[in-house]
């Protein structure tokens, strides 16, 4: 008998605390002893976890208005610059954004201790923030500056937006120079000293759903310690591209962009992060819950670490000036046993995205769903699989000078 | 020769242009990597002084005969479990496995036994979690 269920049959049982859910981990074990098919009758919802960097990240804060009201015209939190270039008292603070006076890689490699994460970061963990803006006065919004203090409790509304989170893959970053370089996939040795990699493999959520059947807009998830919400697909967002047998692609492909209330998040879950030489990011903590609709859902939530294969780039030359190399696939299974075999030579891993914090993830939702906390969603559209055809493109080389767009306007 | 020294003074020491001195008449090459004074003007110098081996030793001999204690910096890595987001980067620059990753669970660990302080790990932790404490002791 195959088994189908519905999400309202499985959203019922969540209710009645009857669902059967397990992690993306757990249902590996599952499966091996129970076979596929008993295993698809009997659970009900695997929850996956990932946290790691994610530089297209940032927020909408709405600070309410200063009296006089003003209209900003540049905001800054704590030094670092908010983008204000909408409605007055909204702006948008950036992961990756630096203070003003960063001395960034003046004096090589820069340490970027203080970014938009750790901005937020400081935000959800209550403390109290510098608010400064400026604007240049109209009648409606006569003030010119504020400088204050405020905390989270203090605004009336932020919510997280991220463009692009929870990559389905990435690159196994290497450094074939011979000089060590800083990178936003951290230190490289030189002479491939190490391999560096970044995703939670087994456990990430779009590896665990390779075509995005249940993985849609409107999907409830875990964000940042909280509840959130896929709002679209994210920006590079590429499905197609080579995939397994398994449906699992072999390099980057599917991205998400997702959303939600920043005020209920946790700091332990949005931290902000220093890669030196670099720049300032944060990680960021999600999960998402796959139903087990049917059969086909369950081998692909069962997928296993060493099924799971990514490229290797060489960021010395290779990725910084799109040089195409094949330098070959290597699997999580070996990047998480800390060596892998490159040219016939062991290379020591160097993870980027946190395995314990993932499980620890996939363990919470599957927490909250037992209790009955948190409902299953069916996606209100799908996000493009597959067999789409996203054109993965670069920024055009043209002569601006020779035009005269918007009236010549630029800003030189 | 180049070595790392912490200077401990009291207020008189602390009015007298030591490191003018130590740079004109020793030709040292002095990096001044912390220091602390406190409104009483007394407190400490962690020095970096670099100079060929005569020079440096009378450059000690003299900031000894101010009446500033000299000792050699000791220095230690202080992991923070607390900041700490168990990415696992550093373990793998670290080369006597004091930082180690516990393959089942992925977590890091850290062993202070055997740190031999070489400094690898600090840049390649996003969080800071890692850090080179200097053990100075309360100002003589
Ligand atoms: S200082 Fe060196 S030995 Fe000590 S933990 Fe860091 S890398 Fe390991
Ligand atoms: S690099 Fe830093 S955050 Fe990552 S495991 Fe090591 S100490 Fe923890």
């Amino acid at each position: 008998m195959s088994a189908k269920k519905s999400y309202e049959e499985i959203n019922e049982k969540i209710k009645r605390g009857e669902a059967v859910v397990v992690t993306a981990e757990e249902v590996i074990g599952i499966v091996a002893e129970k076979g596929y098919a008993k295993a698809a009758q009997e659970i009900d919802v695997v929850t996956t976890g990932t946290f790691g960097p994610m530089c297209s990240s940032g927020a909408f804060i709405n600070f309410g208005h200063s009296n006089p009201r003003i209209k900003m015209k540049k905001v800054w939190l704590n030094g670092v610059e908010a983008y204000s270039g909408i409605a007055a008292v909204d702006a948008y603070i950036g992961a990756g954004q630096l203070p003003e006076n960063d001395p960034e890689n003046k004096v090589f490699p820069g340490r970027f201790t203080y970014g938009g994460g750790h901005v937020i970061h400081d935000l959800l963990a209550r403390k109290d923030i510098r608010l400064e803006a400026v604007g240049y006065g109209t009648n409606c919004y006569p003030n010119k500056k504020v400088d204050t203090i405020i905390t989270l409790d203090d605004v009336n509304d932020a919510f997280l937006f991220n463009p692009r989170n929870a990559y389905q893959n990435y690159n196994c970053a290497i450094n074939l120079g011979d000089k060590v370089i800083y990178t936003y996939m951290g230190i490289l040795k030189p002479k491939v000293g190490n391999a560096s990699y970044s995703s939670a493999g087994q456990l990430s959520p779009l590896l665990n759903d390779p075509y995005y059947r249940t993985i849609g807009i409107g999907t409830r998830i875990f964000l940042g310690g909280g509840v959130g919400y896929v709002a679209w697909n994210g920006t590079q967002h590429h499905p197609n591209v080579a995939r397994g047998e398994n449906g699992v692609p072999q390099t980057g492909a599917g991205t998400l962009a997702l959303i939600g209330d920043l005020k209920q998040m946790d700091p332990n879950w949005l931290v902000g992060l220093s890669f030196i030489g670099y720049g300032a990011t944060m990680a960021v903590g999600i999960g998402i819950p796959i139903p087990i609709l049917d059969e086909e859902m369950l081998h692909y939530t069962a997928v296993k670490d060493e099924d799971i294969y990514c490229p290797i780039v060489d960021y010395n030359e290779g990725y910084p000036y799109n040089k195409p190399m094949d330098l070959g696939l290597v699997n999580y299974k070996d990047l998480k046993n800390g060596k892998i075999i490159f040219n016939g030579k062991e290379v020591v891993t160097t993870p980027q995205s946190s395995y314990p914090r993932a499980r620890k993830i996939a363990e919470t939702l599957k927490g909250w769903i037992q209790r009955g906390q948190f409902e299953l969603t069916q996606p209100v559209a799908n996000i493009p699989s597959a067999d789409a055809d996203i054109d993965f493109k670069s920024i055009p080389e043209r002569n601006p000078g020779a035009t005269n767009l918007n009236g010549g306007n630029r800003r030189d | 020769m180049k070595n790392k020294l912490v200077c401990y003074f009291s207020a008189a020491q602390s009015e007298q242009p030591i490191i003018y001195r130590l740079v004109k008449n020793y030709d040292l090459i002095i990096n001044i990597i912390k220091a602390d004074i406190n409104p009483q003007k007394e407190g400490y110098l962690v020095l970096e002084l670099e100079g060929d081996k005569n020079s440096y030793d009378e450059g000690v001999i003299f900031i000894k005969s101010l009446g500033v204690v000299v000792e050699p910096l000791s220095e230690t890595v202080v992991w923070q479990p607390e900041v700490c987001i168990q990415c696992g980067a550093c373990a793998s620059f670290c080369p006597t496995e004091a930082l180690n990753i516990d393959r089942d669970s992925m977590e890091i660990s850290f062993d202070n036994s055997k740190c031999v302080v070489c400094g690898m790990c600090l840049d390649c932790c996003p969080t800071r979690a890692i850090q080179l404490h200097f053990e100075i002791k309360e100002a003589v």
